[in-house]
């Protein structure tokens, strides 16, 4: 059957509605990557034997649904019962019938899956009340672990595809630019560029074929929202990107997923296949001119390539290198035609800038960074996974009340944004308002949204090391600066954290990241030292003990470091069983001794240790 | 046709014409080793990049690679500014880390005061700088034969898998436009050798002198619609065919005029 109107849709949201009126609860299990490796598949097939064996009165395996990512992927697997929501964490498959028995057969709450607030110590039932979602606002990942994204149908009861309606029925390509343009949304990819003024250069451009390109090729170490929206959410994605055809003209879209996503391709494929069967994309969609299909490209998993004109190479079947953008990518882009490119997370927010409208959107966030933004918090906090806040919201509120704090609640040392090109904030930021424009005029930017808190044992030379060397490997090595140059950085890096450095050396690592910056030939170079320039800006001593003490203060830097047992040593040989080296001598009940020359400085024996009695520096 | 100022001098070029071919035209001498008129430009080396600016640009200032920057009414260059030496020197510099026995680079790298890199050697380091001009050009053949391979600083030119590649035909043209003499032949006048691959050469009928491979023969005779006999014949044999046939026209000629 093909869906040709509004009405249609109307009539099929009405259709799965009706079908789940049948059941008195629903159970949501969330079936993203995360909760997926717990084994959420399994208890999914759990629910499925027993109510194969046993019948419930207004609850059957079809109102089982196998969610995307909820965020929370700390406490996976999630099992939601709705209408209450009641909030299961870290549910095993022994727990399914327990499950069944008392909370859907009966209204029983059982207590030992609840959620444990951190600070208060006390369960909590449902989801909205943890301090995790409750101070999210969900836009982008509005349908996130609501709706089963393999079904087409669900995500028409949730409202889908009626914005595609509206476009295609009532508004011209023009319209439709200006109402994006209104609504402020800024490309979620990185750059933050006006969507709308994105969308307008290439419409503006003549030309026959003009293209669409959803970036999906999310490579910052530690991010995973576009993959979570790919796999949970993946029709909203497919009608923002045919929102943005029609705006653009294009007849023809790219998804670029990178391979590490299977899922997501899966998804993916099977959203463009439902879409195709009812006529969601394919000629005369809504029996209107506009004609429109979308083909999955999947990337080998470099980094460069989510940098716009590499991703394009490569859909090509080029060699994925980026080219000046002195001509851009809105007039000559993919075939050397126009080329709107957006990431997911931009594609996921427009259906519902139509929905709502671009007033209700430009009123969320601040004045020009409107919206939410999707973070991955992850690192040294509590609470890690995903989640969507206004723009404007304070990094301490993020960290804080979403993520309920440091780990065994040490000190807070710095948060890194952006990814490898981003960079880290301290403690004095920590009241900074999240936008765009915030954290580049603070020396690191949003990039996709990954965010890593560290602690007081995070060592910011290493940080710098780290995603400097990662960066070395991740460059396409096309230009010089950044082939060259970073690899310079790095051993620079490499020698300070070794105590081998001097103190020219800082001078040198400044005046070589000038010139990265300003002679590189893309996004990655160019902002390829930002690790290095905000550690050097916000956390200079550091590097000043590793040249001048020859000290790593965060007892991180093996070469600059010795493990000791202090006198509070109670000689219960944890330590000694734990050292995989034999390093560790010592009898019952009296203080042990480290060998330094066996001792490979691998922490073992500190996390061993229940007496904090051993002392790195 | 626009007008620009380099260098504090005004110049008109061509529109849709590169920067860096104005600059040359002015005598002004910019070193770049990624650029050749044979293929598009490509901007791996950095070493063309320029100042630029404009008079309603407030000041603000860009750095651009001429090889690339399309000419635009109005644009004020500067070719040797402070901050472009400062770039081209570190370039040189972190060149000469990598491939310190290049002559080319040594050359460019002395002309601007370097003799010896202040960074540390690159441990595996070669002639090859990466300019991708030889991968450009077997593209631009139509071979494709050979490809940049991998990444980051381990990148390579190198043929597919490492093997002999399957899609080359001898001609060498990646050898010849390589800046620094990295790409390594063999040709003993029966056989040729590159990229771990043996190539037969055809030979003359007339001389015996060898001409091409037998492969470039055979793709050019399909390819280019070039005779089949025509490389059975080497340069001096088409020759001396030609001053024969010249000469029985000049001889019609005088017969004529008388």
């Amino acid at each position: 059957m093909c869906i040709t109107s509004s009405r249609q849709l109307k009539q099929v949201r009405k259709e799965f509605l009706d079908g789940d009126a049948r059941f008195e609860k629903k159970v949501m299990i969330c079936c993203g990557t995360g909760c997926l490796a717990n084994g959420a598949q399994e208890i999914v097939d759990e629910f499925d034997s027993i109510l194969r064996k046993k019948r419930i009165k207004g609850f059957t395996i079809e109102a089982v649904r196998s969610t995307g990512c909820h965020g929370f992927c700390e406490q996976g697997p999630l099992v939601i019962i709705e209408p209450r929501g009641t909030f299961y964490t870290k549910v095993k498959v022994k727990d399914v019938a327990d499950i069944i028995e008392k909370s859907i057969r009966s209204d029983e709450v059982i207590d030992k899956h609840l959620y444990t607030d951190p600070a208060t110590k006390q369960k909590i039932e449902r989801y909205p009340d943890v301090a995790f979602f409750s101070h999210q606002q969900r836009i982008a990942l509005r349908n996130l672990g609501k709706i089963a994204p393999h079904n087409i149908k669900d995500y028409i009861a949730n409202g889908g595809y009626q914005s595609l309606a509206k476009v295609l029925t009532t508004m011209t390509p023009d319209d439709v630019i200006t109402e994006v343009s209104k609504s402020g949304l800024r490309g979620r990819g990185g750059g933050g560029f006006s969507a709308g003024r994105k969308w307008r250069s290439c419409a503006d451009v003549e030309s026959d074929t003009h293209y669409v390109i959803c970036n999906g090729d999310e490579g910052d170490p530690g991010a995973f929202m576009d993959r979570s929206i790919m796999e949970g959410d993946p029709h909203s994605v497919l009608e923002g990107l045919a929102i943005a055809a029609y705006a653009v003209g294009a007849k023809e879209g790219f998804v670029y997923v990178r391979d590490e996503y299977p899922l997501a391709v899966v998804h993916m494929q099977k959203a463009i296949e439902d879409c195709r069967k009812e006529g969601l994309l394919g000629e005369n969609i809504f029996e209107t001119n506009f004609c429109f299909d979308v083909h999955i490209a999947r990337g080998a998993g470099a980094f460069v390539c989510g940098e716009s004109s590499a991703l394009m190479k490569s859909v090509a079947g080029e060699v994925g290198e980026p080219r000046a953008k002195y001509v851009r990518s809105v007039v000559k882009g993919l075939h050397d035609q126009p080329t709107v490119l957006n990431n997911v997370e931009t594609f996921a927010n427009i259906p519902i800038i139509f929905e709502k409208g671009a007033d209700w959107y430009a009123g969320i966030g601040t004045k020009k960074s409107t919206g939410t933004k999707v973070f991955s918090l992850v690192g040294k906090v509590r609470n890690t996974g995903l989640i969507e806040v206004p723009m404007g919201i304070t990094l301490r509120q993020i960290i804080f009340d979403i993520g309920g704090g440091i780990i065994d609640d040490r000190p807070f040392k710095a948060v890194q944004t952006g990814g490898p090109s981003g960079g880290c904030l301290p403690e004095s930021k920590l009241d900074l308002p999240v936008d765009f424009d915030s954290l580049t005029e603070n020396g690191s930017m949003m990039g996709s949204g990954g965010m890593i808190v560290m602690d007081d044992r995070t060592c910011m030379v290493d940080v710098a090391k780290y995603f400097t060397d990662f960066l070395v490997k991740e460059s396409c090595g096309k230009c010089v600066p950044c082939r060259e140059g970073l690899y310079q950085l790095h051993k620079l890096l490499v020698k300070i954290s070794e105590g081998r450095g001097e103190e020219s050396d800082i001078d040198r690592m400044e005046q070589l990241s000038e010139v990265i910056v300003n002679a590189s030939l893309c996004g990655l170079g160019q902002s390829g030292p930002n690790p290095l320039l905000s550690t050097l800006k916000y956390f200079r001593d550091e590097y000043t003990a590793h040249i001048r003490d020859k000290r790593c203060p965060a007892g991180v830097c093996r070469e600059l470091i010795t493990y000791n047992i202090t006198d509070e040593c109670t000689g219960c040989m944890a330590c000694i069983s734990a050292c995989a080296y034999h390093a560790i001598t010592g009898q019952k009940k009296k203080v042990h001794v480290i060998d330094q020359e066996k001792c490979t400085k691998c922490g073992a024996c500190v996390a061993a240790c229940r007496f904090n009695t051993i002392d790195v520096r | 046709m626009v007008t620009l100022t380099i260098n504090g001098k005004l110049v008109r070029a061509r529109e849709g014409e590169m920067l860096l071919d104005a600059i040359r035209r002015e005598g002004i001498e910019i070193p770049a080793t990624c650029q050749h008129e044979a293929v598009e430009p490509y901007g791996a080396c950095r070493l063309c990049t320029v100042e630029i600016t404009k008079a309603d640009w407030g000041g603000w200032k860009n750095h651009v690679t001429s090889c690339l920057y399309p000419v635009q009414e109005g644009l004020i260059v500067s070719t040797h500014s402070e901050d472009v030496i400062r770039i081209r020197k570190t370039i040189l510099d972190l060149f000469l880390a990598r491939c310190p026995n290049a002559e080319l680079i040594q050359n460019m790298a002395a002309e601007y005061g370097i003799t010896r890199t202040s960074y540390e050697e690159v441990p595996d380091g070669n002639d090859c700088i990466l300019c991708g001009l030889c991968t450009r050009v077997c593209d631009k053949m139509g071979f494709q034969a050979i490809s940049t391979v991998g990444r980051g600083h381990g990148k390579e030119v190198a043929p597919p898998l490492g093997e002999a590649p399957p899609d080359c035909v001898g001609c060498l043209a990646c050898a010849q436009i390589c800046p620094t003499n990295y790409i390594k032949f063999t040709d003993d006048g029966t056989t040729r050798t590159i990229w771990g691959r043996e190539f037969e050469l055809v030979k003359c009928e007339t001389t015996g002198q060898p001409t091409i491979t037998k492969e470039f023969a055979a793709y050019l005779v399909k390819h280019r619609n070039i005779p089949e006999d025509y490389f059975t014949r080497c340069d001096s044999a088409h020759r001396e065919e030609l001053a024969k046939t010249m000469g029985r026209i000049t001889h019609w000629g005088r017969q004529e005029e008388a």
